[in-house]
């Protein structure tokens, strides 16, 4: 049994473990401090914008560093990390082994992290998390970008390790007697999602190399001054990052998968539709990267063949939907706290997917391109459905974790005040890019519309930060004064559950 | 598997198919038509840089942080950047393009009202990207 707050044990015994459950457990914590770290940037961002002219934040400068280690916290330090925690825990459980395949590997994978997270957070760059160059080869200032493209290098090999390590616990260390198909859907998503990993990472892994060398003014790839491309850079860099959009959504699904059929008390509609969409996603998601580039100067021709490989990943997609709301047609569903991060989050999924249809649409794209429409766009993704399948999943694996039932009222209302600050941020900024308003930008024009919608925005993500911070204590205080759950049905539900409960003790 | 049948999934992701399908054969028609530039377009070329426009008129003369244009004549900018990459937008247009060192990328369009209108920066270029404005006049 895993309960690792029940049973204490002096905090080196975890740090220096190789136990999967361990390292799932430093992976959540980590993951979970920078969530708080990256948002808390956030809510600088929302109180600058909350009037035009400088408000909390003195110049420029400061606020351009902000966002930029905003996101490259959240998607590496938060969204990804977090991801390899529940795959740490469940992956080895659903395949029945006892471990993964490389336990040293993982630890090794873990404690890449947080040296990569200390030097994006003391460099703290000012180029945004796409570091395009020009701009990031000859202007932004040093040290703090050097800082971030060796971060960001550490980041991109501690994730190659980690999905070596789950392609070979799922495919060569699985029972025997299990047959692929029958392998839970969870464990299914770390596989696809492992696999995009390895055949995306080495693109932007390459390109960060040359971006350097081109700072350190050795090379000139990317600086047209020495007969460079900095096109050819973006194409690098999307073919990495788009395929990542993938790798961060998917286990999200998973997550659901393991949620939905478990509070709607029966099995999953399809398996083997989920298994056919996430093969077809992690397929398709290679197809549609230049559609982040319309509008640098790209030939109708090469337009229309992204804007098809973008909507070619639509169905697949919308299966998963249908599938989740087919489990749930006329169950007996019920609606704890996890249940309901999934079913929300399976809701601004759907927006963020319909909002992704409309853009990839060429004419359209270049109305919302750079504007807010798409920042209002892909956080429904990263918020709306990553997030919330992740802090959904947390609540699930909380009494597994700590032997301990979390606070369910104050789990609801945490996701109530959360679901409606994300609506009132993220479809606000979709209608504030319809008007025009670029995205990174310190300061915007004095014009009513973009005032009263930024007030809007900003007064969301106030409600989304307090509703963090009482799922803060909800957890602290859960986990050391709560009630003790029932360890074999802590929701009260019946059937068999993959939990870390069922591991064995782990070998230290 | 679960043993039952699985038409209805079937037929949802033909339908899915089906309105992806109008999307694109839309876009990939509307965009053929936009993209196509009249020939008697007058040529400007537009020049972003840290952090302003210059835009240059066929007829040589230059104008900084402003832009003097005739209603009803279509235009075609011609658009490239000195230092970092930009982006040259007039919202209220539609006209939105990068602009990236050692490229010439083209946009048109026909201003059908006269006014003043936002010219802004729209690529992520710095300390002052925010404020990379420019203000287009279209006279009558």
């Amino acid at each position: 049994m895993v309960l690792e707050l029940a049973k204490p044990r002096p905090i080196w015994q975890i740090m220096f473990s190789t136990h999967h459950t361990d390292v799932g457990l430093l992976y959540t914590i980590m993951s979970i401090a920078f969530f708080f770290l990256g948002g808390a940037l956030a809510l600088g961002i929302r109180a600058e914008l909350f009037l035009p002219g400088s408000q909390i934040i003195g110049d420029s400068m400061t606020f351009n560093r902000m966002f930029t280690v905003h996101g490259t916290t959240l998607i590496f330090l938060f969204l990804l990390p977090f991801a390899s925690a529940v795959g740490n825990y469940f992956v080895p459980i659903m395949v029945r082994y006892k471990d993964m395949a490389y336990p040293k590997l993982n630890a090794i994978a873990f404690w890449m992290i947080p040296p990569g997270g200390a030097l994006i957070w003391l460099g703290f760059a000012d180029f945004s998390w796409y570091a395009t160059p020009p701009y990031s080869a000859i202007s932004a200032p040093g040290p703090a970008a050097d800082m971030w493209i060796f971060g960001l290098k550490i980041l991109g090999v501690s994730s190659v390790l980690g999905s070596i390590n789950f392609v070979v616990t799922i495919l060569k260390c699985k029972h025997p007697d299990l047959p692929l198909s029958k392998v839970p859907l969870l464990a299914w998503s770390f596989l696809s999602s492992s696999l995009i990993v390895l055949v995306a990472i080495p693109s932007f892994a390459a390109a960060l190399v040359m971006l350097l060398t081109d700072r350190l003014g050795v090379t000139g790839f990317f600086d047209p001054a020495k007969g460079g491309d900095p096109i050819a850079y973006q194409h690098l860099f999307w073919f990495t990052f788009h395929p990542e959009v993938y790798v961060l959504v998917i286990p999200a699904i998973g997550m659901m998968y393991e949620i939905i059929p478990r509070f709607s008390r029966r099995p999953i509609f399809s398996q083997s539709s989920g298994i056919f969409a996430f093969v077809v996603l992690s397929i398709v998601g290679f197809s549609s990267w230049a559609h982040h580039m319309y509008a640098t100067g790209m030939s109708f021709t090469e337009k229309t063949v992204f804007m098809v490989g973008t909507l070619a990943a639509a169905p697949a997609s919308a299966m998963h939907v249908f599938n989740f709301i087919a489990t749930m047609w006329g169950a007996r569903m019920r609606f704890a706290t996890p249940m309901m991060w999934s079913v929300g989050g399976i809701a601004l999924f759907f927006s963020a997917g319909a909002g992704g249809v409309a853009n990839a649409a060429m004419p359209f794209d270049f109305i919302t391109h750079d504007s807010y429409w798409v920042v209002g766009h892909f956080h429904l993704f990263v918020m709306g459905t990553i997030a919330f399948g992740s802090i959904g999943f947390l609540y699930y694996m909380f009494p597994y974790i700590t032997g301990r039932m979390y606070n369910e009222t104050m789990g609801k209302i945490h996701f109530i005040m959360s679901f409606i600050g994300t609506v009132m941020v993220f479809f606000t900024q979709h209608v504030l890019g319809l008007y025009g308003m670029p995205r990174r930008v310190f300061d915007y024009m004095p014009l009513p519309e973009y005032i009263i919608m930024n007030q809007i925005t900003s007064v969301g993500a106030m409600i989304i930060g307090a509703s963090m911070a009482l799922w803060l204590f909800n957890m602290l205080y859960s986990s050391a004064k709560g009630k003790e759950a029932n360890m074999d049905d802590p929701w009260g539900l019946g059937g068999k559950y993959y939990y870390p409960h069922q591991a064995k003790t782990p070998h230290h | 598997m679960s043993g039952h049948s699985n038409w209805p999934e079937w037929i949802y992701v033909a339908v899915v198919i089906c309105l992806l399908t109008y999307v694109g054969a839309e876009a990939w028609n509307v965009e053929r038509i936009v993209e196509h530039t009249p020939a008697e377009a007058e040529v400007i070329k537009v020049t972003g840089q840290q952090w302003f426009w210059t835009f240059e008129h066929e007829d040589g003369t230059k104008e900084v942080g402003e832009l003097h244009l005739k209603k009803g004549k279509p235009y075609k900018f011609e658009i490239t950047a000195k230092d970092v990459n930009h982006s040259f937008n007039i919202h209220d247009y539609v006209v939105l393009q990068d602009a990236i060192v050692g490229r010439l990328n083209t946009v048109w369009f026909a201003p059908d009202k006269a006014g003043e209108y936002t010219i802004q920066c729209r690529e992520y270029c710095g300390l002052l990207h925010y404020n990379m404005r420019a203000t287009l006049y279209v006279e009558e």
